[in-house]
């Protein structure tokens, strides 16, 4: 049964059949690392993002998860083309805007916005509502019917705040008032694709239901897509019809929803997974125990072949000398694809015996 | 209400298992503003070997209360009222020499954020061994011998090299591991874990987690965990106490708390939040509104304002008359057991599927 039922735009599990909006292909972004004296030179690179793969379809909302450093964050900054690719392609609606000139960017930018994370810093405080509502249809030269004003108090109200607050400054608003606002900014040029980056991360728990329920209302009602850049696996899964997992600049398992929730094929999945913290209820089922060891290695010296394998339970010679390509596996369905040699079995209940590979944990566990 | 039962129940509640106890305490800032009342009258007790999960969102008073248990606070700013009796010791009128000999010793602290935490300037080995030496008179050797033992026991490889390193070498997940470490040192009997996890990435949190579990059956300590991830709560504590513009709203034993909550402000916690397993197409529910200023809170029951069952109280007890909250099992909620027993059932239940 495919969960996306519900959607009202016409397609697919996959984003296969549906229109493809925006497509990524070997995206890479390096930074570069200067050191030496007195000449600088460049010792190194960040290697921040290394070749990943992604589509986004018509009114389809795609989520990344991974945890920090794993390159989901420059991956949307390089899609809204805030950063230059080092290599790739990234084709929008047909259009190859890898390295498109400001000026040939200027109709696609209006068309690609962007949330940011914190409500706080991504509002000038110097600015009331309205200007900063208004200043992206100024800076396209755009005159909506009625004028801008009564746009911006239209957008105001779709968010859900007062459209008499129009001259307030962002410091009378709370973290999450501040967060619509910034919704109302992104919508206001009518886009077709919105980069969301951890847009609720920062807020209350309280208050994050109230942002993404908005969000939803705004995908569905406006049929944008999204790119959800999240690290809460719960939020991601309640937002995304498909789900792309990072790790370490690469794209490790993507695949729609229920696959990646339900049927998760990549070890490191299973480990995030089970990583989640959940509220246990009396019906819910034992969900399997994996402790990974240690920190996300770093990006500047990434491991050879799977990036994982350093922290993986199952990595065998082959993961150091090959690399896994990401393909679809036998038994997965379509576009559920997975970069591993020695994948997990798919599903997420409890196992006979725990992973757990942090040498602390094991022995303190061994003298029980 | 809290304040008319205070004289005469607090010596009794703190029976011999209660190791701290906390009654009706009060904290105040003054501020340019006005005075901002962080705590209002909270009470808790916490047993030996045991952890008091404290929830509750940013504002709500649940770190101000431990920096106040800890004697942490800016004396110059702060008026503390009430009692906290550690192990027979009254804390609030103890002198900073009192205090200075318990903090570190008996009862220690993990923060947030281990990089703010750390001196930058000190190497992780030597901040380990101060406390140590100070408290127990241990000469350098012995001060070296359990911070190594220490290290190693909370997953540091290669302890005795990374003794002389400093934070900035340690990766997140290790410098709170050190963090953790250095507040088991002197072997506390109270450990205070702040939002322990809340800066580290979640496969990282579910080691730390473990960890500090595994830890506390081993050394037998008492803590109190603050944080706002319930899901975290459930895996890490016995008791629950959910606060709200700086009371206490709701307590109980976690698995009480969390699957039979009796106030509004825990239902809507609990079904704002979603789940792994849960219903994607069903809507989350928010509570409506923010979290109130605590410089003018709310009259009678702080969360009415944003409360959808105040209607079901006859007249206005919820806008004029603070709820109290009982001993034990309780909810602080004008609310008849009965009603909250159907509400939750009929309304709040067939959400969090």
């Amino acid at each position: 049964m495919s969960d996306n039922l519900t959607l009202p735009a016409p397609q697919g599990s996959t984003g296969k059949s549906a229109e493809t909006l925006l497509e990524v292909e070997g995206l890479t972004k390096h930074f570069p690392i200067y050191g030496g004296f007195p000449i600088k030179r460049k010792v190194g690179a960040v290697q921040a993002v290394d070749g990943i793969d992604l589509t986004v379809g018509v009114a389809e909302s795609v989520g990344l998860v991974g945890e920090s450093g794993c390159g989901k964050s420059t991956t949307g900054r390089l899609i809204t083309r805030l950063l230059e690719p080092t290599a790739g392609k990234i084709t929008y609606a047909g259009r190859d805007i890898t390295h498109a000139s400001r000026r040939q960017l200027a109709p696609v930018r209006s068309e690609i916005q962007m949330i940011f994370q914190d409500p706080y810093s991504s509002l000038n405080p110097r600015q009331t509502v309205g200007s900063i509502i208004k200043s992206p249809m100024e800076v396209n030269g755009i005159e909506p019917d009625g004028g801008r004003e009564k746009r911006v108090r239209e957008l105001l109200e779709l968010v859900g705040l007062n459209p008499e607050h129009y001259n307030r400054f962002p410091h009378e608003f709370s973290g999450g008032q501040r967060q619509r606002i910034g919704v109302a900014r992104a919508l206001a040029l009518n886009p077709k694709l919105i980069v969301a980056d951890e847009p609720v991360s920062a807020l209350d728990v309280s208050i994050q239901a109230q942002v993404v329920n908005l969000l939803q209302k705004v995908q569905q009602e406006l049929g944008i897509a999204f790119l959800f850049i999240a690290h809460d696996l719960a939020i991601v899964r309640h937002f995304s019809h498909r789900v792309a997992v990072m790790y370490l600049g690469k794209v490790v398992e993507v695949g729609d929803r229920d696959s990646i929730y339900n049927r998760p094929r990549h070890p490191y999945t299973h480990a995030l997974l089970s990583a989640v913290p959940e509220v246990a209820t009396e019906d819910s089922e034992d969900r399997e125990r994996i402790r990974l060891a240690g920190d996300v290695p770093s990006p500047i010296h990434p491991p050879s072949g799977c990036r994982f394998r350093t922290r993986c339970w199952k990595a065998q010679d082959k993961c150091a000398s090959q690399e896994p390509p990401l393909i679809q596996l036998s038994g997965n369905r379509e576009g559920h694809l997975t970069a591993c040699h020695f994948p997990e079995e798919p599903t997420t209940e409890a196992r006979d015996e725990d992973v757990v590979m942090d040498p602390a944990l094991k022995a303190l566990e061994a003298q029980d | 209400m809290t304040t008319l039962t205070k004289t005469s129940d607090a010596p009794a509640p703190t029976g011999p298992e209660s190791f701290l106890s906390v009654r009706d305490l009060k904290v105040q800032f003054s501020t340019e503003d006005g005075i901002v009342k962080a705590v209002d009258g909270l009470s808790f007790d916490v047993e030996r070997g045991k952890t008091l999960g404290i929830v509750g969102e940013s504002g709500s008073g649940k770190s101000v209360t431990n920096l106040t248990i800890l004697g942490l606070h800016n004396p110059r700013t702060t008026t503390v009222d009430g009692e906290i009796v550690l192990d027979g010791k009254e804390l609030v009128t103890a002198t900073e020499k009192e205090l200075e000999k318990l903090r570190g010793n008996n009862m220690a602290m993990i923060f947030q954020d281990p990089l703010t935490a750390l001196s930058p300037y000190y190497t992780v080995g030597r901040q380990l061994s101060e406390p140590f030496m100070k408290h127990n008179g241990a000469s350098k050797k012995e001060a070296k011998d359990r911070a190594v033992q220490m290290l190693e026991k909370v997953g540091i490889p290669q302890p005795e090299m990374r003794f002389d390193d400093y934070p900035h070498q340690f990766s997140g997940g290790m410098r709170q591991r050190a963090m953790i470490a250095m507040a088991l040192m002197c072997d506390p009997d109270l450990l205070i874990a702040d939002e322990p996890t809340t800066a580290l990435d979640v496969t990282v949190q579910a080691q730390i987690l473990d960890l500090l579990k595994d830890l506390q059956q081993e050394f037998g300590t008492a803590i109190i965990f603050i944080t706002h991830d319930l899901g975290v709560i459930s895996n890490m504590a016995d008791d629950l106490l959910v606060m709200y513009a700086g009371r206490a709203v709701e307590r109980g034993s976690v698995r009480d708390v969390l699957r039979s909550p009796m106030h509004p402000y825990s239902w809507g916690l609990l079904s704002s939040m979603p789940r792994l397993d849960g219903n994607i197409h069903e809507e989350l529910t928010p509570i409506p509104g923010t979290p109130p200023s605590l410089l003018n809170p709310p009259s009678g029951c702080p969360f009415h304002p944003r409360c959808a069952f105040k209607d079901e109280v006859e007249g206005s007890r919820c806008t004029d008359e603070r709820p109290s909250l009982a001993e034990g099992r309780a909810a602080a909620c004008h609310l008849t057991a009965e009603q909250k027993q159907t509400i939750f059932i009929d309304q709040i239940q067939p959400r969090l599927r």
